[in-house]
């Protein structure tokens, strides 16, 4: 009736798990009576849940980060102190099956919940304010595909309480992940977790590609575009290429899981090896789709922050196009030891030693846009600085490793992971928060608090490395991944370090939440009257914070790249007459994308436990959903422009001038000539 | 005069006149290579080891007329969207197929093959 | 969306990138397209798998044996004639004609019935001879892959049945018309893919 579900599931004989299952819950419970006795529930359905608003949708992704954030570095405190433990004789405090889980757990949630969530929030929220649009391509998809990746997150976090986690490592290589010595439903949810989530990361990649080349304002043509649309353009184009080939192959481990196919196992022909090659094909590419949206982000900031046009646009454009093609010729690196040979080997260890170069060019125009100009250390600046350095330092480590005799020695060792860790601390998570504090006024009409924001920043930075530089040596001596105990007392006190840096970025992360809380106190203090506190270059800048749900009353213009900061140079404020106002059409919000992620959870769930009759459930609810949606026809709803022009007036009105030093506020200026504002014609 | 904004979406343009001969001109052109393909797979006049290579070549003829002739992809300056797309669509399938089969070959001819491996076992 | 806004009118010789926002159609078309894209490269991946596997027999049948050529060629003629009768059908959609849009996008269903029951009695047959995903890793690399492509095709047509029924319903609005239209284009991509099914998996196995 319950297929392989049973009581015997939850984990009632592990304390820590029931300890944390209890307070979850305890949070959830208090959340859900604070909700309701707020009577916040409807404004949260009708705002945010079924908001079909890129900027509503980019900021629940970046909640979404942050939740998963504290999970994942949950994960990683307890594999610090586990092995700062566990020298010699002494066994540390997680058995192996189960610290198998939290390693697992750990890449699998800050690469796939963390991470994604993080970036694609961000180019979210960020891509159709600089492009001069309303909104992105498939508002309706970009809804599903929020809520889809929520799916998997509801399931990764079940497998907490209700059964169990992957012991494979975040990849689940075969043959450990094969039925036969993965018998239980570890490997089963995370594949189907995985495969929900990808679903919706790859629509978001379709629908972001085609909102940047097919949605820009009026004169922005692709060498106008502000260089965090192209790098989003080039991570959304790996994604759109990367990640069928994820569907693919954990389709193909599923299929021998549940069906008795033979891909991946050791009998009747199956190749293992195979997987491997195809799961890094997915996967070198996966680690661009995070980085280049991050470049982005630091050239946005250093550009503002320098108060000077980015240095070498056209080389940077060239520069990321590069690093989007050749991040498909390399995927080998993941596996030289695996035994292709040197010729092979040489190949790929050559042309991941060339991807370092448009990297190298990025950072070098980074760094000469700075100079000449007059730097500002605000947080997203002090973010950025520690990113060239932290992320150099990993990008060399990288390029040694790229050498195959080299790799020989340090694959799978503690080296590695200083590495990857190296450039996705230094790199990826570096970005996010420059991102996040950047844009956060943008997104919520007040600034974040900055002296705690540089406290983050320090904790960070020096966690960081008191963290992993000592992994880096430990590789080198011998000590490899993944292991729960050592035998070598010597290691410890390095250990012992290791576990230091990773209290000091919990404090860190601990001060995130003060300052959030700090900020949101603060926030009338801090207002964000102009729209543009930081003396902005791009159009994101020319709007009130928070924008309006339309973003322009009236699309700019535009006729060169830092379109804002040209119309700043050109002449002060310009309203537009209030003949220039027309009705807008905006899409309706719909329900549509938490209903088929419910129906997707409750599918998951049944095929993780066999439950055939549920799986059918799921199944037609899915398909129910999704073809009531198709018959919907009130798509659109109409702002009249008289409320778009009220609400113009409106802002004018509440302005608070600002000393010039600090920023000008102008409103992009129409060009009456050339551009005919035309309703809703469909063709 | 209709002025398309970003170039033309693939497929069909509603605003063409002509759009059943190309479909009738390419289905044509599809059905002769396509019996020209199972021709060659069981003649033998053709060289034996040139069959794989004529096959190949048969079949990315057959589909480049479904491309140009069904899907109206050119290299024309409002096809250029679609036209790079389906170009880095095409280098990544090319890299992930023959990548996959050199790689693969190089691991199998090196490592011990599975089977026996299994055998090693204790 | 407001769709129409931003264009740029009575300015020909403006590049195309700079005209502004493009049409819901030219979005929505394009948007598809990048899918469909997305979907060829899952396929790449299960064709690598196919390439690699092909020999991996286990001792057992390998496709030589198996493939039958002349229902492949059946299969592929249906499957193409289908592909051109949902040209015609897309065609008589853009010219508002519903009789002929309902003729074609019929023809275009029954063809694709064929081909999906002619595989169904191949798969079926080769089940029965003892022949199933489950005996090796060639065996699993085939069905995956044309099962794939099967479920493709089986998905395919249930979506033009909704079409069908869609247009019965509202009528060719606009939003019908862009979805009859990716259809075509999602049933011309199957016999692309189709294309390379039948020459690497059937006529390649010697």
């Amino acid at each position: 009736m319950f297929g392989r579900l049973s009581w015997s599931a939850i984990p009632f004989d592990q304390p820590i798990i029931m300890g944390t299952c209890g307070t979850i819950a305890a949070v959830l419970l208090a959340l859900g009576i604070l909700i309701s006795a707020k009577g916040w529930w409807p404004y949260l359905w009708r705002e945010w849940i079924t908001s079909v608003d890129h900027k509503r949708i980019g900021v629940m992704y970046m909640v979404l980060g942050l939740v998963m954030l504290l999970r994942g570095f949950a994960d990683a405190i307890m594999m610090r102190s586990q092995l700062a433990l566990a020298a010699g004789q002494a066994a540390g405090y997680l058995p192996p099956e189960h610290y198998d889980q939290i390693f697992s757990a750990h890449g699998t949630i800050m690469i796939f919940f963390v991470a994604m969530p993080f970036v694609v929030g961000l180019m979210n929220f960020v891509l159709p304010l600089q492009l001069g649009v309303r909104d992105v391509a498939f508002p309706v998809i970009n809804s599903v595909s929020f809520w889809l990746t929520a799916a998997g997150v509801l399931l990764v976090n079940l497998s907490l309480f209700v059964g169990e986690f992957a012991r494979t490592g975040w990849l689940a290589y075969p043959p450990l992940s094969e039925l036969a010595y993965s018998p239980g439903v570890g490997v089963d949810y995370y594949l189907w977790s995985l495969q929900l989530s990808g679903i919706g990361t790859l629509l978001s990649g379709i629908n972001l590609t085609t909102t940047i080349l097919k949605m820009r304002a009026p004169g922005m043509g692709y060498m106008q575009m502000p260089i965090f649309c192209w790098t989003s353009l080039a991570s959304n184009l790996l994604i759109i290429a990367a990640f069928p080939v994820l569907t693919a192959t954990f389709g193909m481990l599923l299929l021998d899981r549940y069906c008795d196919f033979h891909f991946f196992t050791n009998e009747l022909g199956g190749n293992p090896m195979m997987y491997i090659n195809l799961i890094w094909i997915w996967g070198h590419p996966e680690v661009y789709i995070l980085m280049l949206p991050v470049f982005g982000v630091f050239s946005e900031v250093v550009a503002t922050f320098s108060g000077k046009p980015l240095f070498g646009y056209r080389s940077m454009v060239a520069a990321t196009m590069a690093i989007c093609v050749l991040s498909f010729i390399v995927w080998l690196h993941h596996f030289f030891t695996m035994g292709a040979g040197a010729d092979v080997n040489g190949f790929f260890g050559i042309a991941t030693m060339i991807i370092a170069v448009p990297t190298g060019v990025k950072v070098f125009n980074w760094m000469f846009t700075m100079y000449g100009g007059r730097v500002r250390f605000t947080v997203p600046m002090y973010w950025t600085l520690g990113f060239i350095v932290t992320f150099v330092v990993g990008g060399m480590t990288g390029v040694l490793m790229a050498i195959p005799p080299a790799d020989f020695v340090l694959h799978n060792s503690l080296f590695l992971i200083a590495h990857f860790h190296n450039v996705a601390i230094g790199g990826v998570v570096f970005g996010v928060m420059a991102g996040m504090s950047y844009w956060f006024p943008k997104a919520f009409g007040f600034k974040l608090n900055e002296r705690l924001g540089k406290a983050v920043f320090w904790c960070w930075f020096i966690g960081f490395f008191l963290a992993f530089m000592p992994l880096y040596a430990l590789g080198l001596m011998g000590a490899t991944r993944r292991m729960q105990h050592y035998p070598n007392t010597h290691w410890q006190p390095l250990m012992v370090v290791a576990l230091a840096g990773a209290v000091v970025i919990l404090v860190g992360i601990a001060l995130t939440v003060v300052q959030l809380v700090v900020s949101i106190r603060d926030r009338r203090a801090n207002r964000d009257g102009t729209g543009d506190p930081w003396n902005g270059r791009t159009l994101e800048w020319s709007m009130p914070s928070p924008p309006p749900a339309w973003n322009f009353s009236v699309l700019p213009n535009v006729k060169q790249p830092d379109a804002y900061w040209e119309l700043k140079k050109a002449g002060g404020a310009h309203r537009p007459p209030p003949g220039a106002f027309a009705n807008l059409h905006m899409p309706r919000n719909t329900p549509v994308g938490i209903f088929l992620a419910f129906f997707a959870v409750i599918l998951g769930f049944a095929l993780i436990w066999r439950i055939d009759w549920l799986a059918a459930v799921g199944l037609t609810g899915t398909l129910a959903t999704a073809l009531r949606e198709s018959w919907r026809t009130d798509r659109e709803e109409v702002i009249p422009a008289r409320v778009v022009a009220a609400y113009e007036h409106e802002q004018d009105t509440l302005e608070h001038p600002v000393a010039p030093a600090e920023t000008c506020r102008t409103r992009p200026e129409v060009a009456r000539n050339d551009v005919r504002i035309t309703v809703g014609s469909e063709s | 005069m209709h002025v398309e904004a970003q170039g033309r979406a693939p497929g069909v343009d509603p605003h063409e006149q002509h759009g059943a001969s190309a479909y009738l001109v390419g289905l044509g052109y599809a059905l002769v290579l396509t019996v020209a393909s199972f021709w060659a797979s069981a003649t033998t006049v053709v060289y034996a080891p040139a069959v794989p290579v004529l096959l190949a070549a048969l079949a990315i003829a057959q589909m480049g007329v479904h491309v140009a002739f069904f899907f109206h992809i050119s290299s024309a300056p409002d096809q250029a969207n679609n036209f790079l797309s389906l170009a880095f669509g095409v280098f990544v399938t090319a890299l992930i197929v023959f990548g996959s089969i050199m790689i693969m070959a190089h691991l199998n001819h090196n490592m011990v093959p599975m089977d026996e491996l299994m055998k090693m076992q204790r | 969306m407001s769709t129409g806004e931003g264009v740029l009118h009575g300015v020909p010789d403006l590049p195309l990138a700079l005209r502004g926002p493009a049409p819901s159609r030219v979005v929505a078309g394009f948007g598809f397209w990048l899918f469909l894209l997305s979907d060829i490269i899952m396929f790449a991946a299960l064709f690598a798998a196919y390439a690699v596997l092909c020999s991996a027999t286990a001792g057992g049948p390998n496709g030589a044996e198996l493939f039958d050529k002349p229902r492949v060629f059946l299969e592929t003629m249906c499957l193409l004639a289908s592909s051109a009768t949902c040209g015609f059908g897309t065609i008589a959609m853009f010219r508002d004609n519903t009789r002929a849009t309902y003729l074609w996008m019929g023809i275009t269903f029954l063809l694709g019935a064929c081909f999906l029951s002619i595989e169904g009695r191949e798969f079926a047959s080769m089940l029965a001879a003892g022949a199933g995903p489950s005996h090796s890793a060639f065996l699993s690399a085939f069905f995956a892959l044309v099962g794939t492509h099967g479920l493709h095709v089986t998905v395919g047509l249930g979506w033009l049945i909704v079409m069908i029924l869609q247009v019965a319903t509202l009528g060719f609005q606009p939003m019908v018309k862009r979805r009859l239209y990716c259809f075509g284009l999602f049933w011309h991509a199957l016999d692309i893919v189709w294309i390379g099914v039948f020459t690497i998996v059937y006529l390649g196995a010697r």
